[in-house]
C-alpha cells in the first residue's frame, strides 16, 4: 500500500515536470487512498441493518448514565431553550453544527432518532457511553473516532441543550 | 579542605556511624536485613497515592517542584521566576509582566526557601511562598492551582536569602536581606562599607482572604548579613529571628574576614511592636521603585505595576523592638522549635548547636542584661540567653527541623549527616549519614506548631555516586529517612530538580481535594478569549493581527488563515474550550521565536508570532490529546508585505 503510494506520487511529480512548469489543475489528489475510508471502516452497530449509526432509529434505548426518566412536556419551554442555546453554542457548537455533519452529528432530528434520555446521558457521560453503548460505540466509529468530549455540564444545563434540540 | 578530612577522620574513632558509611563510600553500607522493609515503606503502588506533598525549592532554575513522599515521585514543575517553556510562561503575553521587575524583565532567579501558608501556627494548605534571591522578588502560588499568582519586588535588598517564612497567621511574609547596600542606592566606594552600607528586613503583609502581598514595612538595620530567619510562635508569636554574619562588615574577602568575630548575631525583632509604631504613623515614606505582579485567574492574565514608595523603620526610633543574641561562629540556620521556647542558631563554622530560650531572652530585656549594643542596638549577654549546647561532635550544623515529639534533625554540611537530639537535654540521641553534604532538611510542617513527625527528607549538595553518571552536571541528591522510631531509618534515594534548598511538606489530604480540575469557561474574562466556536475569528489592526482561535479535540477554529503580511504582528490567542480535567491543549507555530502554549480547559493564552517569510506555514497541536492528535493542524498563509490580500479564516469550508 505504501509502495504504491509512493510510487504513485513519484510518478504524479514526474507528470507534473512533464507539464513544463505549467499547473496541472485537471487532476487535485489522489484516488489511491480513498479505498481507506471503506475498507478500514468497522462494521456498523450490531443488530442495526446496513443503514449508518447516524441514522438509526432506536427510541427504546435509554443509554448508559445519571439519566433514567425524562418525561417532556407538550410544549417546549422557549425559556429554557434559550438558555440551552447558550450554552451549546459556549459548549458543543465547536464540534457539532445545525444542519451539518461536522466532527459530530448535527443535533437537528435528533430526537427523532433516541430518546431524550439518551441524548442527556450523551451529553453527560460520553466516555461510557462510548464503552458500553453498542449506538455510540458505532458513532464514534462512524465518527472516524473522535471522540465526544466531556464538556463538564450539570443535568440542568444538559436538560436546556436537550430542550434546545426540540426547537430544531 | 585538608584541616576538614582532619578533623573528619578524628571523627572516626568516636563516631560509630563512619564505620559503615563514611564520606564518599558507596551507601551499600546502608543495606541490611531491613532492605526490603525499607523498599515497603517507599513503594507507592501504581495508581495509589502518596501521603505527603514536598515543594522543593528548584534553586537556580528559579522554579519550584513538587514531589509525593514517601515515594520521591516528582509530579509538576511549578514555574515562579524563570521562563518556562513547556507551558508559556514567561513568553506569553499574558505571563510575561510576572517577570517584570525595577531593572525590566528579568527572565531567570535562584529561588530558596518554600514555606507554607498557616493558621494559628499551623499548615493551612492555602498559598506556598517562595523567595528569589538574585533580583529580590517573594512570589505567591496558589496550592489550589498550583500556579504562580502574585510577585512582588523587595527594594533596598540584595542577595533575599532570609526569606520567605511566615508569621504563625501568615500575617506576614518576611523576606530579609543577605548583602548590606547602600540604602538608597548611590555611587559610593566600596570600601566604605562599614557604617553606611545598611541591611533591610522587609515585612510584607499578606491579604488574609485572597492572600495578596504588600510591604507593610522595612527595618533598615546594620551593614551585616541576614542569613535566614524563623518566626516565633507559640508563646514568641510575635517575634522573628534572623542569623546574621559578618558582623564585621567586611566588604572583600568575606571567607576571611567575615570569620573574624567569635560571635556573630540572631537579631530579635519585635515585629508587633514595629507594626504598632508603623500603624500609629511611625516610620519614613522613602522613594523606590518596585514591580508588584498580580495573576488575575478570570482572565487568565498577569498585570504589573510600578510601586514607588516604601515605609522604613530605623529601629532606634523603635525602643523594645529590636536586640542582637550573640551566636557563636557565623550562624545560618535559624530555627525555632513547635513550642516557641528553643531559638537555634547553628554556627556553620562551629561543632556545637547554641540554643536560646525565649523566655531567658525576655528576662534579659526586662532585666537589661545588655552587653554592649552595635550601632544602638541593645546586645544581650550571651550566657543570659543561652538555654544550653548541643555536643553532637558534627561538624558544619546548618539547618534544624522539629518531629513535634520533642526531637530536633540538624544537618550537618561538612560531616554530612542528620544528627537527631533532644529538646532540653540536648542529649545526641541518633546521627545517620547523608550522601553528600546536605544542607537544609525537611519534615513535614517541620517549622509550624504541628509538625507531621514521620519522614525527614535530607537535600544535598553533592551527587557525585550516587547515581548513574551523566557526565560534569548532575542533579542533586535528596535522601528520605523514616522518623517514626527511635533511631533514624535511611529509606530511598531521589533525585530532585535544579538545587533544592529548602522545601516544605504537607500532607496530602490537606492539598488534593481541593487541587483545581480545570477553569470553567463561563469564568473566563480574558479579553480575547474565544468562549464558543462562532466567536473565532480574525482582526486586522494596522500590522497587528488578533487571531481569536478555539481548540477541542481535536481541531482549531480557524485553522486555515489567509491575509497575514510579512512585518505583521500576529497575536495567537488560543481558548482551550475542553471542560474536563487533563485535557489541556498546546499551540506551536513554526518559526516563533517564543515558545509553545499549554493551554489548560477552559483557559486562554496569548503567544506572539512575527513571520518573516512568505509562505504557507503550519501550526498544531503539541499536547497529545486524543486518537486524532496528529489531525489537530492547521496553516497560515503569509504574503508579502506589498500584497492586498484581505484577511481571511475558515475551519472544513
Amino acid at each position: 500500500m505504501k509502495i504504491i503510494f509512493k510510487s504513485s506520487a513519484v510518478l504524479f511529480s514526474v507528470l507534473m515536470m512533464s507539464c513544463g512548469g505549467k499547473e496541472e489543475k485537471k487532476k487535485e489528489g489522489f484516488s489511491v487512498d480513498r479505498a481507506k475510508t471503506t475498507t478500514e471502516q468497522p462494521a456498523p452497530a450490531p443488530e442495526a441493518t446496513s443503514t449508518r449509526a447516524s441514522e438509526t432509529v432506536d427510541l427504546a434505548n435509554k443509554g448508559v448514565g445519571p439519566i433514567t426518566s425524562i418525561t417532556l412536556a407538550a410544549d417546549i419551554d422557549q425559556e429554557m431553550a434559550k438558555k440551552g442555546e447558550e450554552i451549546y453554542g459556549q459548549m458543543c457548537l465547536a464540534c457539532h453544527r445545525v444542519g451539518k455533519k461536522f466532527i459530530g452529528p448535527a443535533p437537528n432530528g435528533v430526537l427523532g432518532r433516541r430518546s431524550p434520555e439518551w441524548v442527556m446521558n450523551m451529553i453527560l457521560n460520553p466516555e461510557v457511553m462510548v464503552k458500553e453503548d453498542p449506538l455510540a460505540k458505532a458513532l464514534l466509529a462512524e465518527f472516524n473516532g473522535a471522540p465526544m468530549a466531556n464538556q463538564s455540564l450539570t443535568e440542568e444545563q444538559a436538560r436546556a441543550v436537550l430542550e434546545y434540540f426540540r426547537t430544531l | 579542605m585538608k584541616k576538614y578530612t582532619y578533623l573528619v577522620l578524628g571523627f572516626l574513632g568516636f563516631a560509630a556511624l563512619l564505620t559503615s558509611c563514611g564520606n564518599g563510600n558507596q551507601g551499600k553500607g546502608s543495606s541490611g536485613a531491613l532492605n526490603s522493609s525499607n523498599a515497603e515503606k517507599v513503594y507507592v503502588a501504581p495508581g495509589e497515592h502518596d501521603e505527603f506533598y514536598a515543594f522543593m525549592s528548584g534553586g537556580y532554575s528559579g522554579n519550584l517542584t513538587v514531589y509525593g513522599l514517601p515515594s520521591g515521585r516528582m509530579f509538576k514543575e511549578i514555574p515562579v521566576f524563570s521562563q518556562f517553556p513547556t507551558s508559556g510562561y514567561g513568553y506569553s503575553e499574558e505571563t510575561k509582566p510576572m517577570l517584570n521587575t525595577s531593572h525590566g524583565f528579568v527572565p531567570w532567579d535562584d529561588s530558596h526557601h518554600p514555606d507554607i501558608s498557616q493558621t494559628n501556627g499551623e499548615l493551612d494548605g492555602r498559598w506556598i511562598f517562595i523567595n528569589g534571591n538574585n533580583t529580590p522578588r517573594i512570589a505567591r502560588i496558589s496550592l489550589t492551582t498550583f500556579e504562580t499568582e502574585e510577585i512582588i519586588e523587595v527594594p533596598n535588598s540584595a542577595g533575599n536569602h532570609s526569606s520567605s517564612f511566615v508569621t504563625e497567621n501568615s500575617e506576614y511574609v518576611v523576606a530579609g536581606t543577605r548583602f548590606s547596600v547602600p540604602i538608597p542606592q548611590r555611587d559610593m566606594p566600596i570600601n566604605e562599607y562599614k557604617g553606611n552600607f545598611q541591611g533591610a528586613l522587609s515585612f510584607i503583609s499578606v491579604e488574609p482572604e485572597h492572600g495578596q502581598m504588600d510591604i507593610k514595612f522595612q527595618i533598615i538595620m546594620p551593614g551585616f548579613n541576614y542569613d535566614l530567619s524563623h518566626p516565633g510562635r507559640g508563646k514568641s508569636h510575635g517575634w522573628f529571628f534572623f542569623t546574621t554574619y559578618n558582623t564585621e562588615e567586611a566588604s572583600t574577602l568575606q571567607e576571611v574576614n567575615s570569620s573574624q568575630n567569635d560571635k556573630d548575631f540572631i537579631a530579635a525583632i519585635n515585629w508587633k511592636k514595629v507594626e504598632e509604631f508603623v500603624n500609629n504613623g511611625g516610620g519614613t515614606k522613602m522613594p523606590a521603585n518596585y514591580a508588584h505582579n498580580v495573576y488575575d485567574e478570570s482572565t487568565h492574565t498577569a498585570t504589573s505595576t510600578m510601586k514607588k514608595e516604601v515605609l522604613t523603620v530605623n529601629p532606634l526610633d523603635v525602643p523594645g523592638a529590636v536586640f542582637f543574641l550573640p551566636t557563636p561562629k557565623s550562624p545560618h540556620g535559624c530555627d525555632v522549635d513547635p513550642s516557641g521556647e528553643y531559638i537555634i542558631g547553628n554556627g556553620k563554622l562551629s561543632a556545637d548547636l547554641t540554643i536560646h530560650s525565649f523566655d531567658n531572652m525576655i528576662a534579659a530585656i526586662e532585666g537589661k542584661k545588655f552587653d554592649g549594643e552595635a550601632y544602638g542596638i541593645p546586645i544581650l549577654k550571651f550566657e543570659d540567653v543561652l538555654a544550653g549546647t548541643v555536643k553532637s561532635g558534627g561538624l558544619g550544623p546548618l539547618h534544624t527541623e522539629f518531629d513535634g515529639k520533642g526531637n530536633a534533625y540538624t544537618t550537618f554540611f561538612i560531616s554530612s549527616e542528620v544528627v537527631k537530639w533532644k529538646l532540653g537535654t540536648w542529649e545526641v540521641i541518633d546521627r545517620k549519614p547523608t550522601y553528600y553534604s546536605v544542607g537544609h532538611l525537611m519534615i513535614p510542617g517541620g517549622n509550624s506548631r504541628k509538625p507531621f513527625g514521620k519522614y525527614v527528607v535530607a537535600l544535598n549538595k553533592i551527587t557525585k555516586d550516587r547515581y548513574l553518571p551523566v557526565g560534569p552536571e548532575m542533579e542533586h541528591s535528596a535522601q528520605i529517612y523514616d522518623i517514626s522510631g527511635e533511631k533514624m531509618e535511611l529509606l530511598y534515594d531521589f533525585p530532585t530538580h535544579g538545587e533544592p534548598h529548602y522545601a516544605a511538606g504537607i500532607p496530602a489530604e490537606l492539598l488534593a481535594p481541593k487541587s483545581k480540575k480545570f477553569y470553567k469557561l463561563s469564568e473566563n474574562k480574558h479579553p480575547y478569549a474565544t468562549l464558543g466556536a462562532n466567536d473565532a475569528k480574525v482582526v486586522r489592526e494596522g500590522k497587528d493581527v488578533h487571531i481569536y482561535m478555539s481548540t477541542i479535540r481535536s481541531h482549531f477554529t480557524p485553522d486555515n488563515i489567509e491575509g497575514v503580511k510579512v512585518g505583521d504582528k500576529v497575536y495567537f490567542h488560543i481558548t482551550n474550550q475542553e471542560q474536563d480535567f487533563d485535557v489541556p491543549h498546546g499551540f506551536a507555530v513554526i518559526g516563533a521565536n517564543t515558545s509553545e502554549l499549554l493551554v489548560m480547559p477552559g483557559q486562554t493564552k496569548t503567544i506572539i508570532w512575527e513571520p518573516k517569510q512568505v509562505g504557507v506555514w503550519p501550526f498544531y497541536c503539541t499536547d497529545f490529546c486524543s486518537a486524532l492528535h496528529q489531525e489537530m493542524q492547521g496553516y497560515v498563509r503569509v504574503s508579502p508585505a506589498s500584497s492586498n490580500i484581505e484577511i481571511s479564516w475558515s475551519l472544513g469550508d
